[in-house]
């Protein structure tokens, strides 16, 4: 007990807060900070010395190529997580992320072909498609938001409701195929990268321009840094500086842990949590947008198997399903953690479909160190 | 006598057919502390909810600082400096302690006139820490979550909070309900602190050694009427129980 009704003058050092608590439960208090960071470290560590090993030394794990092909990986499932962060601090939940993130794919493409075909440039018609996929996702999340806010209705159901309403919008506005047709420039936009590095005899580093090659230079080229990678950085960057260094993040966190707390101090729940479905719409709607932009079509059916990813990647981060706590970093930690282990899986000849165990076993022991780590908070506030 | 803060004249509030608060005038004057009494049900906090604006009274007046006034809600009554601190403290558990004082007034940091604006957290924390420090309040660190704050210390916090914000009135809520008897001697040290810092505060209770121990007058409500109002120093616990379960009632003896 550290209180005192008399003393000197107020100092703050940053004393240990459990002074009781047993080694062991030090040890899950440390590690409930940092066991993701130390995951992903030892899967790297092990996917170093397991890959050689099992291809007969042909093939490394850590390569240029590789590092780009998980950054490539880890966009979608990092972009739908991003905007669930704020959603799950927010103590809230979007289910209808992966259906946004197809329809958004679906309304771009259409956007882009349409106005391209209309006589609009190129670039006009990229940006014309990427306001028709964020106009599509502040759609969604102002229809979600304003049900959950001002019609009590739980997040859960509306975000259910909505993602089969969605999923049927895409469907018929895609006439259940893939869009097509779209100009060939839209593929440079979604492909193309910051440098382009070309190994051994003739190759070397360019910038910007992607050099004219083919054939075994072609090959042994690869890109640095594509465009969705370095937007989706952008993204990310805007996300841990909304979080972390503003009212708007501190309010979500509030909201997150005592919604009757905020309320009473005069933060606007409703409003705000009509702002957090639209920027959790909005960033699935990006995801969408740039898987239109990689692959020159519009999916309907792209973002479905990708909700559940992103979820896992959230939990994995150290975002509480009850609100209140979580980090951004934690969230790109979590789908660097499901990013990594399904392109190393891939590389170790293993099923697929092993992903899916360990993702799944790795979800359980987040949750795990999550609770005790409250379990031990709670027993050892100070009396 | 100096003229009261807070002047309440006549208040009658119904809930349909029943009357929880009749007819209720009451003073309360700068720098005392004032022990609302009365058993489960007597309209202690419904009269409290009438002056912090979360119910509109039917008849009476509020006179605050020689004004009269018409709170259109909670946050109405606290802006005008009527700060109640309900048990639930209305803290956010997973913030820290500067977090909780500013929640909903953050200070901030201007950049390209006004557009972007950050959390000021070093302005926050110190003056968090002054304002701890001005009720003598002292915790080993301020940026963890207050979730590892006894429930004593919590109550500091929403205090410090009121105080920090110029609550000019505190209404206090049974503040020692679920607290050890040594988180209890704290709170009540606090209660004389701000007291003692001209901040008059309104106690509500059932506990009576808490009466004796910090208020100077005290009110006693039975079945939505002012039974008695007393100096602290100059009645009995048989006297106060009396009144309290209506085998007494100075109203009807007038």
């Amino acid at each position: 007990m550290v209180e005192r009704v008399s003393g000197a003058a107020t100092t703050t050092t940053d004393a240990d807060p459990y002074p009781a608590a047993t080694p062991l439960q030090r040890l899950v208090l440390t590690l409930s900070r940092v066991w993701a960071w130390v995951f992903l470290g030892l899967m790297v560590t092990f996917f170093i010395v397991a890959v050689p090993i099992a291809s007969g030394g042909s093939v490394n794990f850590v390569t240029l190529r590789n590092s780009q092909n998980i950054l490539v990986a880890i966009i979608p499932i990092l972009l739908l997580g991003l905007g669930q962060t704020f959603v799950i601090i927010g103590a809230g939940i979007d289910l209808s992320v992966g259906w946004v993130m197809s329809f958004a794919s679906v309304i771009s493409a259409l956007a882009i072909r349409g106005s391209f075909n209309a006589g609009a440039p190129l670039f006009l018609s990229v940006v014309i498609g990427f306001l028709a996929a964020l106009a599509t996702g502040c759609t969604v999340g102002l229809f979600n938001g304003l049900i959950i806010a001002k019609l009590k209705v739980p997040a859960f159901i509306v975000t259910l409701g909505s993602s089969f309403i969605v999923r049927g919008m895409a469907l018929l506005m895609s006439e259940n195929t893939t869009v097509i047709g779209l100009p060939k420039g839209v593929r440079n936009y979604g492909n193309d990268a910051l440098a382009y590095y070309i190994r051994g005899e003739g190759g070397g580093l360019h910038f910007i321009n992607k050099p004219e090659v083919t054939g075994a230079l072609l090959r042994r080229m690869d890109a640095i840094l594509p465009y969705p990678v370095m937007v989706t950085a952008v993204v990310v960057a805007l996300a841990i500086f909304l979080l972390h260094r503003t009212q708007f993040g501190r309010h979500t966190y509030a909201i997150g842990g005592s919604p009757e707390a905020a309320m009473r101090t005069g933060i606007p729940v409703a409003r705000h949590t009509v702002l957090l479905y639209v920027l959790c719409s909005s960033t699935a709607a990006i995801a969408g947008f740039l898987s239109t932009l990689r692959f020159t079509a519009g999916s309907a059916v792209i973002g479905d198997p990708l909700l559940l990813a992103s979820i896992a990647a959230v939990i994995i981060g150290g975002v509480s399903l009850f609100g209140g706590a979580g980090t951004v970093i934690g969230t790109v930690i979590g789908a660097l953690i499901i990013a990594v282990l399904t392109t190393g899986l891939v590389m170790l000849n293993v099923p697929a479909f092993w992903q899916f165990i360990v993702v799944g076993a790795v979800v359980i022991v987040a949750v795990l160190i999550d609770q005790s780590r409250d379990l031990i908070v709670s027993r050892y506030r100070t009396e | 006598m100096a003229d009261p803060i807070l002047s309440i004249k006549g208040m009658t509030k119904r809930f349909g057919g029943l009357v929880a608060v009749n007819d209720v005038s009451w003073d309360i004057y700068p720098g005392e502390v004032v022990a609302l009494l009365g058993d489960n049900g007597a309209g202690k906090s419904t009269l409290i909810k009438c002056v912090s604006g979360v119910h509109a009274a039917e008849e009476g007046e509020i006179y605050f600082e020689d004004r009269l006034r018409r709170f259109s809600g909670p946050i109405d009554a606290r802006r005008e400096g009527i700060e109640t601190i309900y048990q639930d403290l209305a803290l956010a558990n997973n913030l820290d302690v500067p977090s909780n004082i500013f929640l909903g007034r953050e200070m901030k940091n201007r950049y390209l006139g006004g557009v972007i604006r950050t959390l000021d957290d070093r302005r926050m924390l110190e003056e968090a820490q002054s304002a701890l420090a001005s009720l003598e309040i002292h915790f080993p660190t301020l940026t963890r979550p207050i979730e590892s704050l006894s429930g004593g210390q919590r109550q500091a916090v929403a205090v410090a909070r009121a105080v920090y914000w110029d609550a000019k009135l505190m209404i206090m809520d049974e503040p020692t309900n679920n607290l050890g008897v040594p988180e209890q001697k704290k709170v009540l040290d606090l209660i004389r602190k701000l007291r003692d810092q001209g901040v008059p505060v309104i106690l509500i209770t059932h506990i009576l050694p808490d009466v004796f121990a910090v208020s100077d007058r005290l009110m006693v409500m039975h079945r939505g009427r002012k039974v008695t109002e007393k100096v602290t120093s100059e009645t009995s616990t048989e006297e106060l129980i009396q009144y309290m379960v209506g085998a007494r009632d100075d109203s009807k003896v007038q």
